[in-house]
């Protein structure tokens, strides 16, 4: 852009139905539909986690839990709320939110669905991490409660970083192909699987028990020491993520076409892949793999808001929604029996993706 | 693709290399598929020297080796054999049908619908032998299969390899969250479970491998007579159809010769992920995209790759035993990476 910058002419050619934003020397596209897809996605929220923090053993009512939150109600709602279910509630959104964000980066780096932390290995190199400490460390039965408050989710984020690395360092050659990212991480993933099955085979039952309780991602006694590093690390990721954001779009294009409108490929791409495993490995740490919320949110946010690749905003309230409500579900829909989150987001999530894919076939007909 | 004209007179060069390089590839993987069955044959906790292996084929005279060996050894050899040409030949299948070189039989919600379904046969009726879980794991690998291709024809434009993919995956999701929640709700299950889901060849006797040998018969003559047609779906829908294909026909005699293989060997087995993702690459290699060549070689490779892994398995923690399906995934895992690293992936 060395031209001179001419009078800025008067005949900017609009897109159809497109309404250009202009703030200054930025500019943007106005698209109404994401905005009212974020807004409702937000209500959605915060009304499935004020529910949340409402129900359980100790029911409470909905205007009783926003008084608790402003710092009314009495002492056993304080504790029950503010102790309890209001960081469980947050641990859920943000490792939903998290798990979004990163899926849907991935997604749109590698150009392909399929390209998401729980497919890719980087959730299942945190699992088998922690499912190592559950079996070989004696876990929560074996160990004092601290190590093992301590051990699971510090080795989990160890693990999950570490098994990107090496995804990153082996997909590697002149540079990063989203192709080729796709096919290593499903090579690794398919190994740490493995691992991890292993290590179920020569553990004590009751072992093997807890371990699948983690493998499938639950928010059961999750407290203020799992959201507080939670909320550190994505007050640090997300804002990168969405400052990097806008080459998103770019990235769609094929290699030389994104350098010719500017983007630095392989920069941006490994600052994207350095904030979406950052996300996912801190997730899983503070969760357990929770499966489907980085794979599904991208691509239902894409869907809904009719966009060409998943937009970061509304992937990341619709992961948060999607984790917080599966919670509910888990926690309350069988009485006295909690099921893990993981699951709930599986059963909630794949139908919705089915009923997507035959409603594309409709629009299609039409 | 060039297109040379007819009239030159000399051959294309590159034909005739392609050409020896398919039958010294087919030769290769012959010899490898001999050494790979005698190694399954004498190597095992206990080693047998190979002139006590020929006497125990030919002239059994009933002592201890004999008995390993024609009791043990034979029929476990004879159902590797069958589930790695089943799962090779699957995986090729799946990566020709929705040309995309990520499908792996798995894909299609096999292995997670085989899986639910034995789970539901411990759960619900106590079955807990291997011969009781085959028929459950079957119907299981049926059920997951047809749904995914049904869901997946009926997105937009049929079954293109990303609706497949989205429909697999979402109903791999269900049945192993279903799956999972059975196994953590009741630690009998999880404990019979965990044993299965590993995939092995240990414990199987004959009875097992007559129960699928048929299953694997018919699928791998759907699979060998589909290859023209999957030659030319891979130029495409269009093009396929004007060469005189019905593309709906063939690509419902992929999913059911897909079903029969995949199903059958995980029913006999437990899930064995990975073999069908990775050997049609491997094959690829000296075999090209022409399924005529690349189908029967991804199912002698399956056989080898399976046999190898096995006998490996019996000997790297004796006496203990590391199961096949995990073997599978050490030894494929690491080979297929410096695959992809090395080639420059084409679509299929």
């Amino acid at each position: 852009m060395s031209a001179p910058a001419p009078e800025r002419s008067p005949e900017v050619v609009p897109v159809a139905g497109r309404r250009p934003l202009r703030v200054g020397r930025f500019s943007g596209v106005l698209r109404p539909r994401p905005l009212v897809v974020l807004v409702v996605t937000a209500a959605v929220l915060l009304l499935a986690a004020a529910t949340n923090m409402g129900r359980g053993d100790y029911p409470i009512a909905i205007t009783d839990v926003l008084a608790t939150l402003f710092g009314g109600g009495d002492a056993g709602q304080q504790l029950v709320v503010l102790e309890l279910r209001l960081p469980r509630t947050l641990t859920g959104a943000l490792v939903g939110g998290a798990l979004a964000v990163s899926g849907a980066i991935l997604q749109s780096i590698a150009r392909n669905p399929l390209a998401s932390p729980d497919i890719i290995g980087v959730q299942w190199g945190a699992a088998a991490s922690a499912v190592f400490v559950i079996v070989l460390g004696g876990g929560v039965a074996g160990v004092g409660g601290w190590f093992a408050s301590l051990g699971i989710p510090l080795a989990a984020l160890i693990g999950g970083l570490a098994s990107a690395t090496v995804v990153y360092v082996l997909a590697w050659r002149r540079g990063i192909q989203g192709y080729r990212l796709v096919l290593i991480g499903i090579g690794v993933q398919a190994v740490l699987v493995a691992a991890v099955q292993w290590l179920l085979t020569v553990a004590q039952i009751y072992q093997a028990a807890q371990a699948q309780v983690w493998l499938n991602g639950s928010l059961n006694a999750r407290s203020w020491n799992e959201v507080v590093p939670l909320s550190i690390a994505m007050a640090v990721l997300v804002p990168l993520a969405f400052v990097l954001a806008h080459v998103l779009g770019g990235l769609r294009f094929d290699d030389d076409t994104a350098r010719g409108i500017g983007i630095r490929v392989n920069g941006a791409r490994t600052g994207l892949l350095f904030v979406s495993v950052g996300l996912a490995s801190v997730a899983t740490a503070a969760a357990g793999p929770i499966a489907f919320v980085a794979l599904v949110c991208p691509q239902i946010a894409r869907r809904v808001c009719r966009v060409g690749s998943p937009p970061l905003a509304v992937s990341m309230l619709l992961g948060a929604a999607l984790t917080v409500v599966a919670d509910l579900i888990a926690r309350t829909a069988l009485g006295a029996i909690e099921l893990p989150v993981g699951i709930v987001t599986a059963v909630l999530g794949a139908p919705y993706l089915l009923f997507l894919l035959a409603r594309a076939r409709q629009e299609a007909r039409a | 693709m060039r297109v040379r004209p007819r009239d030159t007179a000399a051959p294309a060069p590159p034909k005739r290399s392609l050409r020896r390089r398919r039958l010294i590839g087919l030769a290769a993987l012959g010899a490898a598929l001999l050494v790979a069955l005698l190694g399954s044959i004498a190597i095992g906790t206990k080693v047998i020297p190979p002139g006590e292996v020929f006497s125990a084929l030919f002239a059994p005279t009933g002592t201890e080796n004999d008995l390993v060996i024609r009791s043990l050894r034979i029929p476990r050899t004879l159902l590797g054999v069958l589930v790695g040409i089943a799962l090779g030949l699957a995986g090729a299948l799946a990566q020709g049908f929705t040309r995309n070189p990520l499908a792996d039989p798995g894909l299609l919600g096999i292995n997670a619908g085989a899986a639910f379904f034995v789970v539901c046969g411990i759960y619900l009726f106590g079955v807990t032998s291997l011969f009781g879980y085959v028929w459950f794991a079957f119907a299981g690998a049926l059920v997951a299969s047809v749904a995914v291709f049904v869901i997946g024809t009926r997105a937009t434009g049929g079954a293109t390899p990303v609706s497949l993919a989205l429909a697999g995956a979402a109903v791999s999701f269900l049945l192993q969250a279903l799956t999972s929640s059975i196994v953590l709700l009741d630690e009998t299950s999880l404990d019979a479970y965990r044993f299965w889901v590993v995939g092995s060849l240990a414990g199987r006797d004959a009875d097992v491998a007559g129960q699928v040998v048929w299953f694997i018969v018919v699928g791998t003559v759907l699979a060998l007579a589909s290859a023209p047609a999957l030659n030319a779906l891979s130029l495409g829908d269009d093009v396929a159809t004007s060469l005189g294909h019905s593309v709906r026909r063939t690509r419902l005699v992929g999913v059911v010769a897909i079903t029969l293989l995949a199903g059958a060997a995980t029913a006999a087995c437990g899930p064995i992920t990975f073999l069908g993702l990775i050997v049609p690459h491997v094959v690829r290699a000296f075999t090209g995209p022409d399924h005529r060549w690349l189908l029967p070689a991804s199912g002698l490779a399956g056989a080898v790759l399976l046999l190898v892994a096995d006998v490996v398995g019996r000997v790297v923690v004796r006496p203990g035993e590391l199961q096949v399906g995990i073997v599978v995934a050490l030894i494929g895992g690491p080979f297929f990476i410096a695959l992809v690293r090395r080639k420059k992936l084409g679509a299929v």
